[in-house]
């Protein structure tokens, strides 16, 4: 079990092959801690809020990072993805999914939207019944053929179609701390540079300015309900709490053992508490959705506390960029 | 976060299952720590939860009132928009807009019905018509109840 799904099917695939890596190491080493808001792209009417990248990139660089060679694969048609998937799972090599949870019979229904960017691995088959490794799951889970066809070409908006990915050989040694290098500078890139104000930490300010105009600009229910989706994303199950933020807190201190840098696990402190910021804008946010009638004040407020927390991270992550191009 | 400052605030909306949280220890550490729910975040799930119940019901008055009929009803009630039913019937989006008509809706050929049916995944008979009674999505779809 782990907190985001991703690093968890990741990490389940990798230790089958006898590496054993921990989730903050993967979710770091994968770059997996991202900004982005998108009023353009619009899911179930409500504007796209993301705290991480899309879905299958941490698998993607964590074993490129680490030389491991893998497969990734989507399809067109949805019998050969089945019939692809059962080739693997005969000769007992576990796959990588991303599928919608809206169809995972197994899933808390709370949390059945149509929502396409979840991982699960397939471990193995019966019949027509399959063994999955779901990483917010307690234990194995099953799931009917015809259930697993569905959730893999989920309809709607980023389709996985059929999107499968597994590991074909491990190298005998690989060089963690280069790893751990890439990992941060790739991150902090991503954070601090991208030229767009829908990514990263112009992203974070575009929010907030957006925050403000939304009570005008969308009445009270919508307001609620767009707010409500950027603190749901924040604690989607996965995030290990306060959209990434703790997890990769966790990421530095365990990096800054392994590279022998003191700089590294005072820079995860300051990323703790930028994760408690994130905390008390989900508290302050949480009071306006209990208010029947909460005018616009809050929203100033919630905005302004956005605004801070993009101060704070920027401070962060320029110090962080620092402190890797000395390693 | 502290280890101990991890909510713990639990409405069952996760099923019995619980998720991972990171938190520091009294040393520093970073530990995980399992949590069933937060507050701000319950609410903002089940607010969520409690539009898609809005917009449901609003359909089924709509299909009552003989505004729409019943496909809008079972696309909210199976949370499809237009992209994903255009996906799932083959139907262009224009010719689905006219079998939101009821008036067109009667006259749907057998097949087209089934097909409705089958992507919705209730029977024929069902499709014909919308429940008497207003419906829980959760309630309706996966058997499950929200407490309170």
């Amino acid at each position: 079990m782990s907190a985001h799904c991703e690093n968890g099917v990741t990490g389940n695939l990798l230790r089958f092959y006898g590496i054993e890596l921990s989730e903050p190491m993967i979710f770091g080493i994968g770059s997996g801690l991202f900004f982005f808001y998108m009023p353009l792209i619009k899911m179930n009417g409500i504007p796209v809020t993301s705290f991480r990248p899309l879905p299958g990139v941490i698998f993607k660089r964590v074993t490129s990072r680490l030389g491991i060679k893998v497969k990734v694969k989507q399809f067109r048609n949805e019998k050969t993805a089945m019939h692809e998937l059962d080739i693997l799972l005969q000769q007992g090599i576990p796959a990588g999914m991303v599928v919608g949870v809206y169809d995972l019979t197994y899933f808390p229904p709370a949390y059945r939207f149509r929502f396409n960017a979840h991982n699960i691995i397939g471990v193995g088959k019966e019949n027509d019944t399959y063994f999955i490794s779901d990483p917010i799951m307690e234990k194995i889970e099953k799931i009917h053929y015809n259930d697993l066809l569905k959730t893999r070409f989920a309809k709607g908006t980023y389709k996985p179609k059929g999107k499968m990915y597994y590991i074909k050989s491990v190298p005998e040694t690989f060089d963690i701390k280069s790893a751990i290098i890439k990992g941060i500078k790739h991150t902090c890139r991503d954070m601090l540079t991208i030229p767009f104000p829908y990514a990263g930490l112009n992203a974070e300010k575009t929010l907030a300015k957006h925050v403000r105009k939304w009570p005008d600009k969308l009445g009270e229910r919508k307001a609620k309900l767009y707010l409500g989706q950027v603190v749901r994303m924040q604690e989607e199950i996965g995030t290990g709490g306060a959209g990434f933020r703790f997890l990769y807190a966790a990421f530095l201190q365990e990096a800054s053992k392994i590279m022998n840098n003191p700089d590294l696990n005072e820079i995860s402190e300051q990323m703790t508490a930028a994760g408690d910021l994130w905390r008390e804008f989900g508290i302050a946010s949480g009071r306006i959705f209990k208010d029947r009638h909460p005018g616009k004040e809050p929203y100033t407020e919630v905005s302004e506390m956005l605004l801070n927390i993009k101060k704070e991270e920027e401070i962060i992550f320029k110090n962080l960029n620092k402190t890797v191009k000395s390693l | 976060m502290k280890k101990e400052e991890v909510p713990q605030y639990d409405e069952n909306l996760l099923n019995g299952i619980k998720e991972i949280q990171y938190a520091v220890d009294e040393n520093g550490e970073y530990t995980e720590v399992k949590s069933p729910g937060w507050e701000p975040k319950n609410i903002a799930l089940k607010q969520a939860l409690k539009l898609v119940d809005e917009m449901i019901e609003d359909a089924r008055q709509l299909v009552i009132n003989g505004e729409k009929s019943p496909v809008y009803f079972y696309m909210n009630l199976k949370q499809m928009d237009f992209s994903i039913l255009k996906e799932e019937t083959g139907f262009p989006k224009f010719i689905i807009k006219k079998h939101l008509k009821p008036s067109v809706f009667k006259k749907l050929s057998e097949k087209k019905l089934k097909k409705y049916a089958s992507v919705f995944g209730i029977s024929k008979e069902e499709l014909l018509t919308v429940p008497e009674k207003p419906v829980k999505a959760l309630e309706y779809n996966f058997g499950f109840k929200l407490k309170n």
